[in-house]
């Protein structure tokens, strides 16, 4: 297949659904139809969000809104089983449905939608990778950014308000000299900073030169930026729903049962699921799943940290990362300041991550940033990384013949998620890896192709 | 914040004076080169990551200095055993990975 690395698929449906009918039934009865939850329940048109529809349940006080999906019970089979009810799984039953026509899916969740990594993140969103399998793959899910919201008819709130990389030393200078330049040559917009340059983009940060940190320069790419991590969970399974796509949320997959190195299906809370095809999209309980399968994967899950504080007034508005001294921030559309910190040194579950991480990253952040040291912090959390050895993914099939990992993705997965979604979509779908996706597959820890990212990835985003 | 007893100095030390160098009890394939890619690459790169109890690698960077293995949970962060390089794994509670 011959597929184009700088232009962004337009994402064609495989069959036109049904023209909302217009019946007499009442939008009323038709949400009490969806509300009940039943899979018997005939699919019912999805209502288009448009200002129309605002204004027309405005007047209604907001009470006839349809739920954005449905809560079906589980089937006893389905064709392909998607575990893990992030961004990426929700993205690959969207695409899997809506691009290859394959309907018969169920996203199994074991919390709610978007409880994982993709409702913690710090959502920054860039390509500026050094390697050019890495950068194709992050540049295709970039240009899918400003076309999203649009596609799903949900706001995702993308905001390319570029991103800076800031180095400190000479070595970080020519680090990201080198990647911007790499950049370049794969037609990503890298452009490289001077202090005075920095400093202008951002006025409150410390550039003078007795600095704790001194700001030599900076990467900055432009078309980077932040999206809304929600919205973009929601609206991937409000549009997968509107396909057919089963979303069973508060179902723990407990199991996988294979039977001469094919995979049937797999134990859940809510009992056995018989699928053709399993598609583990579970970040840091990768190596959880594939234990279920009697495999085990290069991975190791750590905790990776981040907080926001009280809403401010507006004071930053691009996106400041440092690697050299663990952080990135942002602010938000809120108000408040988003700040992120590096993964534990250890490995680890719980959902909190280690007190002398953080505790570094906002030193680090005072530093830089000498008048947010008065600003109040309002919530801190963790989310559970997948952190691979050349600190990219691991997009394929495995040893077991219907089981497929897309996991590995680390600390900076969400930028990709319609790409990640729409790669392994086609990779499911047409049983071989998409091509963008051919570098990432597990046999590169056989071959020794590993796509090394630790400068690009950094430390976290 | 761990706190954890390194079994040389003999004292309960915080994370912080300590690395952890990752998955114990890993040993080196005594003949690599009859090993196929796909066994050296098991070696180098897969690891068990369990979700309960792990046994690990640690230095006391900052202390003595000196290696030593920790049998610690994942979840609840609880250092089980501390035990010295060569010594046997110990059983974890209840039974490997829960
Ligand atoms: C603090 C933090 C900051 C980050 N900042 C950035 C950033 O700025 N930019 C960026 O690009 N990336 C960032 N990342 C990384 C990014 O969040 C992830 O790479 C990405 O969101 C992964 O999406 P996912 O859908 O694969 O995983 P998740 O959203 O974690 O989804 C996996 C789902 O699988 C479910 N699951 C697990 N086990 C089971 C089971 N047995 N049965 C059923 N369901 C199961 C989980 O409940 C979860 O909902 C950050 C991550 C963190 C934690
Ligand atoms: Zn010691």
């Amino acid at each position: 297949m011959e597929i184009s690395l700088t232009t962004v698929p337009r994402v064609r449906k495989a069959r036109k659904r049904s023209r909302m009918s217009r019946t007499n039934t009442s939008r009323a009865e038709n949400c009490d139809e969806i509300r009940s939850g039943t899979t018997d329940v005939r699919r019912l048109p999805v209502e288009k969000y448009s200002l129309f529809s605002l204004v027309k349940h405005g007047r209604r006080h907001h009470e006839t809104w349809q739920r954005a999906w449905r809560d079906p019970s589980p089937k006893q089979s389905y064709d392909t089983v998607i575990v893990g009810g992030g961004g990426h799984g929700l993205a690959t039953a969207y695409y899997l449905a809506k691009v290859h026509g394959v309907q018969d899916v169920a996203v199994v969740e074991k919390g709610y939608l978007g409880g994982g990594n993709t409702g913690r993140n710090t959502t920054i969103v860039r390509s500026n990778y050094l390697r050019d399998e890495a950068a194709h793959l992050y540049d295709f899910a970039l240009k899918m950014w400003p076309g999203l919201s649009q596609d799903l008819n949900f706001n995702v709130m993308f905001s390319p308000r570029g991103v800076l990389s800031l180095g400190h030393t000479l070595h970080d200078m020519r680090e990201i000299e080198r990647r911007v330049n790499a950049n370049r040559l794969n037609g990503i917009d890298g452009r490289m900073l001077d202090t005075a340059d920095v400093q202008k983009q951002v006025p409150l940060l410390n550039c003078s030169p007795d600095a704790r940190y001194p700001v030599l320069g900076a990467s900055w790419q432009p078309s980077g930026g932040v999206a809304r991590h929600d919205a973009v969970a929601w609206g991937f399974a409000r549009a997968a729903d509107s396909h057919g796509v089963d979303l069973l949320q508060q179902t723990e997959v407990t199991g996988i049962r294979v039977r001469n190195g094919t995979v049937e299906g797999v134990e859940t809370s809510r009992g056995f699921i018989a699928a053709r095809k399993v598609a583990c999209v579970a970040a840091g309980h990768s190596g959880v799943l594939a234990a279920m399968a009697g495999l085990r994967l290069p991975i190791e899950s750590r905790p990776l940290q981040a907080l926001v504080s009280e809403p401010l007034k507006p004071c930053l508005d691009t996106v400041v990362m440092s690697n050299a001294v663990h952080c990135y921030i942002s602010q938000s559309d809120k108000g408040d300041l988003v700040i992120g910190a590096g993964a534990d040194r250890y490995n680890g579950y719980g959902q909190r991550g280690s007190f002398s991480t953080i505790e570094h990253t906002l030193e680090a952040v005072c530093e830089l940033f000498p008048s947010f040291s008065r600003v109040r912090m309002n919530r801190h959390w963790g989310g559970i990384v997948d952190i691979c050895p050349d600190a990219c993914p691991i997009i394929g099939p495995t040893p077991v013949e219907g089981l497929y990992f897309n996991c590995g993705w680390g600390t900076g997965g969400f930028k990709a998620t319609p790409g990640s979604g729409y790669v392994f979509a086609d990779t499911l779908a047409n049983e071989r890896p998409h091509p963008l996706a051919a570098p990432f597959t597990l046999e590169r820890f056989a071959s020794g192709a590993l796509v090394d990212e630790h400068g690009a990835a950094g430390v976290a985003h | 914040m761990l706190l954890i007893p390194c079994p040389f100095c003999r004292e309960d030390r915080s994370e912080e004076e300590f690395s952890c160098a990752g998955e114990a009890h890993i040993a080196r394939p005594e003949k690599p080169a009859e090993l196929s890619d796909h066994e050296w690459g098991d070696y180098l790169f897969m690891r068990t990551n369990p979700r309960g109890p792990h046994r690990e690698l640690w230095v006391h960077t900052a202390g003595c200095r000196r290696y030593f293995n920790v049998l610690r949970d994942t979840v609840s962060y609880e250092v089980l055993v501390v035990y010295e390089v060569g010594q046997p794994p110990p059983d974890p509670p209840g039974g490997d990975e829960s």
